[in-house]
């Protein structure tokens, strides 16, 4: 097990690498850097100006030099300072991924929950019109794009019941446990609808499946209620394809945290890195992209070590 | 282009195996809600009471503390509170005195004499003096703070302070313009002590506004209290103000009615549209100072004939392109856009759409295929693809083919101060003085002359004039010609000013808008509850 461990973190380093090189190349592809992005079109500077701005933050040295010098600083731990804020990337990646986290587990524990129930509940009544219904709800989370939906929320919250949990007053959750559920419940829903779907769309098919296997019959045979053989003995079959959806949709939430968090207005990871991306603000777009893809990683290995947990063919293996 | 708009495109970043990049675009606000003319300030039924801290929202953070390196509109509209100019804007955006107590031009326009208020203090407990303003001065004109306005200031010779209370200007040339400069932020008066004392106001603030920073967390919130020893006795009647920064204006919007923001500047008039149209909402409405524009790139082939650029002008229908790209809000604006300097618009080249005389112009210009390419940004301004849509119909109509580029708000801003495109639809910054809007595109010396791509000797000349000039009837005259000519040779078609709004609750009394977008007179507003 242990070995298996090493083996997945030494794949790690070269994966890293790689992000850090395509981010450090992808950003100085996109037109426009920070001294333009700061200045707009309201500008009174003149080109002498920008340039020795430009000098002031190495953006006139090479590129190569450039991804050196940062790369060999991330190393070390130091992520380098945002332009903007002037204050040091990790700290400010740290400063916003607690936010991020819980509501990437809240949307976790809302897709887990309601999809598990979902895909048991059509997997259990298939072919009748409560399947139907079920599925056609899974399809219609699966097509609701989150931006759409958050909207909508936000829509009917304040037009209809005149209430907005969140007016740009975030609170984080170690100051004020309920007010910080109810100001991330909407957004976590919003996240985690689409996760919901592909986890009862898996989980209803997994369970038919394993419905099918000869143990179930054999179970059956030997006079086990439906309930006991679904619950008992295949229940836990089908987990495998789910965790591994789990496993990969867990790392998406990453993604469409960005989305949730701008949407909702909160002060996330996801919108740090969309701000920083559109000020062109180079040291934490880099810095918060190589922490979104560790983060990939380790869920990636996570998700592993679940399945060898529930699996012992993959445990012994 | 105001910087000032966010994003309604939201931009999608997942990490999979290897590294994807999604980009999707939010929908476009539905902008049902018909126009209702703006629900006009409810006279206050009581005096003002004192206390309360507002709440705020707006869609963008500023982007720094320093006020002399700042370019943002948002970073303005933040650090107005905490610093203050030597001059400022009245409510007619007339020149006023602020940190100074009175102002006064030679008659040669040669210098500048500033009596400063007396007993004014900064927050951080040191005295206002002229030795401040002398070294705020000279902190701009040092290449070392890059800041924003040391071009402004160049012609700025010496810096005399006769007295404690006094400073004198003399500038190198004769600069009528001057007293409307000192009205920006970027020429914020700090202090000497505390700058030479290790201070560093890019990092801590230390203004005379009426307000003091207490805290900054970026894209989160500012929030600021009362400056109990503002200069103005009484004044802010506010505790203090939280700006908290909301990226989705609908976002906004739905917080104002949920009642759980105070107040808001929106930048998207649909949205400003939709609060107006909302019962229990007050709404402040202000014909802005930026102006949408077509901006033709003269040094391109395609527009180096003047007959081709007119051809254009002539072609579209500017109070069209209003209705279409922005439900008709706003007027179809003269190249100067503060009403003062405004030239009457019969007096303007082909300001009325003349379908023939643009074809006339075409054949007069052997015609030629006139295939170009406009450049637009994506949601800044919010309109600014419809606006290119719908030029781009005008224009087919006489044998015109344009092509639309949409582009992200950076890539725009990078092209376009490099003047790398045939045209561009832009929403320029107005400013209440025409010196501070003609002279950085129009003058061949002008920083941003290369985005206007036009230079003509005869206007240069009147530039000059205008700015040697201190009587506002005098310029008015030489502005109202320079723009006869600007319309005439038409590299650039001036289309409309739009609204600026704000919204809030009732409860917020006594507040005026100034209509170069400034919030100043918040520090006047008080909570009615």
């Amino acid at each position: 097990m242990s070995r298996f461990i090493t083996q997945r973190l030494i794949v790690f380093a070269p994966t890293l690498f790689g992000v850090a090189v395509i981010v450090f190349v992808v950003m100085r592809l996109i037109p426009g850097d920070t001294i333009t992005a700061q200045i707009g079109t309201q500008t009174l500077l003149t080109d002498a100006q920008a340039a020795s701005l430009r000098a002031y933050y190495g953006l006139d040295k090479p590129v190569l030099e450039q991804f050196t010098s940062w790369f060999g600083a991330a190393l070390r731990g130091d992520l380098g300072l945002s332009v903007r804020s002037g204050k040091p990337v990790l700290g400010e990646i740290l400063s916003r991924f607690p936010l991020t986290l819980e509501l990437g587990l809240l949307a976790l524990l809302i897709g887990l929950v309601l999809g598990l129930t979902l895909g048991m509940f059509t997997a259990t009544r298939r072919g009748t019109l409560a399947d139907a219904a079920g599925q056609f709800l899974a399809l219609i989370g699966l097509a609701l794009p989150n931006f759409w939906l958050g909207t909508l929320i936000i829509l009917v919250l304040s037009t209809v019941f005149h209430i907005l949990p969140n007016s740009g007053d975030y609170t984080p959750f170690s100051q004020d446990p309920l007010r910080n559920l109810g100001q991330l419940i909407f957004p976590a829903f919003t996240l985690g609808l689409g996760l919901t779907a592909s986890i009862a769309r898996t989980t209803r098919s997994a369970v038919l499946e394993e419905l099918r296997q000869d143990y179930a019959r054999t179970a059956r045979s030997k006079g086990l209620s439906e309930r006991w053989v679904t619950l008992k003995h295949c229940f836990r079959n089908a987990l495998l394809p789910v965790i591994t959806l789990v496993g990969i949709q867990a790392g998406y939430l990453l993604g469409g945290a960005i989305v949730v968090e701008e949407v909702f207005a909160l002060p996330g990871l996801g919108r740090l890195l969309l701000n920083a991306i559109g000020q062109r603000d180079y040291a934490v777009t880099q810095g918060v992209i190589l922490f979104i893809a560790l983060n990939f990683l380790l869920i990636n290995l996570l998700a592993d070590l679940a399945y060898a947990l529930v699996n012992p063919r993959v445990r012994n293996a | 282009m105001t910087v000032s708009s966010k994003l309604t495109q939201v931009a999608g970043l997942a990490l999979a195996t290897g590294l994807l990049l999604t980009a999707c675009t939010a929908p476009a606000t539905p902008t049902t809600a018909p126009a209702k003319p703006a629900a006009t300030q409810a006279p206050a039924a009581s005096g003002p009471k004192k206390g309360g801290t507002l709440i705020v929202a707006r869609a963008e953070d500023m982007k720094g503390l320093d006020p002399h390196k700042q370019t943002a509109f948002a970073s303005f509209r933040s650090l107005e509170f905490i610093y203050d100019p030597l001059l400022t804007f009245d409510k007619d955006m007339k020149v006023v005195p602020n940190l100074a107590e009175s102002f006064k031009l030679s008659d040669d326009a040669k210098s500048l004499t500033i009596v400063l208020r007396k007993g004014v203090k900064f927050h951080k407990g040191q005295p206002l003096t002229s030795a401040d303003v002398k070294f705020t001065f000279e902190r701009i004109a040092d290449e070392k703070t890059a800041a924003a306005a040391r071009s402004t200031f160049a012609g700025i010779d010496s810096i005399e302070t006769p007295d404690a209370n006094t400073v004198v200007f003399k500038l190198k040339a004769p600069n009528g313009a001057l007293p409307a400069a000192l009205t920006t932020l970027n020429a914020a008066i700090l202090s000497k002590t505390w700058v030479e004392g290790g201070g560093d106001p890019a990092r801590e603030a230390n203004g005379t506004g009426a307000f003091k920073l207490v805290s900054w967390e970026t894209d989160k919130v500012l929030k600021l209290e009362r400056n109990a020893d503002f200069w103005i006795k009484d004044q802010p009647l506010l505790d203090g103000i939280e700006l908290r920064i909301i990226p989705d204006e609908a976002t906004i919007l739905a917080g104002l009615r949920a009642k759980t923001l105070d107040w808001a500047y929106l930048n998207d008039p649909r949205i400003g549209q939709r609060a107006a149209a909302e019962s229990g909402l007050q709404v402040w409405k202000a014909t802005s100072l930026s102006y949408h524009v077509l901006q033709l790139n003269a040094s391109r082939d395609v527009f180096k004939d003047v007959k081709v650029r007119q051809a254009v002008a002539c072609a579209i229908d500017r109070q069209e392109v209003l209705n279409t790209a922005s439900l008709g809000d706003g007027s179809v604006t003269s190249p100067a856009t503060p009403p003062f300097y405004a030239a009457p618009q019969a007096d303007l080249f082909c300001y009325k759409k003349d379908e023939a005389k643009a074809k006339d112009l075409l054949k007069a210009a052997g015609n030629p295929t006139v295939k170009f390419t406009v450049i637009a940004a994506t949601g800044e301004p919010p309109a600014a693809l419809n606006e290119a849509q719908n030029i781009q119909a005008q224009l087919k109509k006489v044998g015109i083919d344009m092509q639309i580029e949409t582009l992200e708000t950076t890539v725009y801003v990078n092209r376009w101060l490099a003047g790398d495109f045939d045209a561009a639809v832009a929403l320029n910054g107005g400013n209440p003085d025409p010196d501070a809007m003609f002279y950085r595109y129009w003058h061949s010396t002008g920083n941003l002359n290369k985005v206007a791509a036009y230079k003509d000797a005869d206007i240069d000349k009147l530039l000059d004039q205008g700015r040697a000039v201190s009587d506002p009837a005098a310029r008015k005259t030489i502005y109202t010609d320079i723009q006869k000519k600007l319309a005439e040779a038409a590299p650039w078609v001036w289309l409309y000013v739009g609204n600026d709004y704000r919204a809030g609750q009732p409860s917020v009394k006594g507040f005026t808008p100034l209509s170069n977008g400034s919030n100043l007179y918040l520090r006047e507003a008080w909570l009615d509850k």
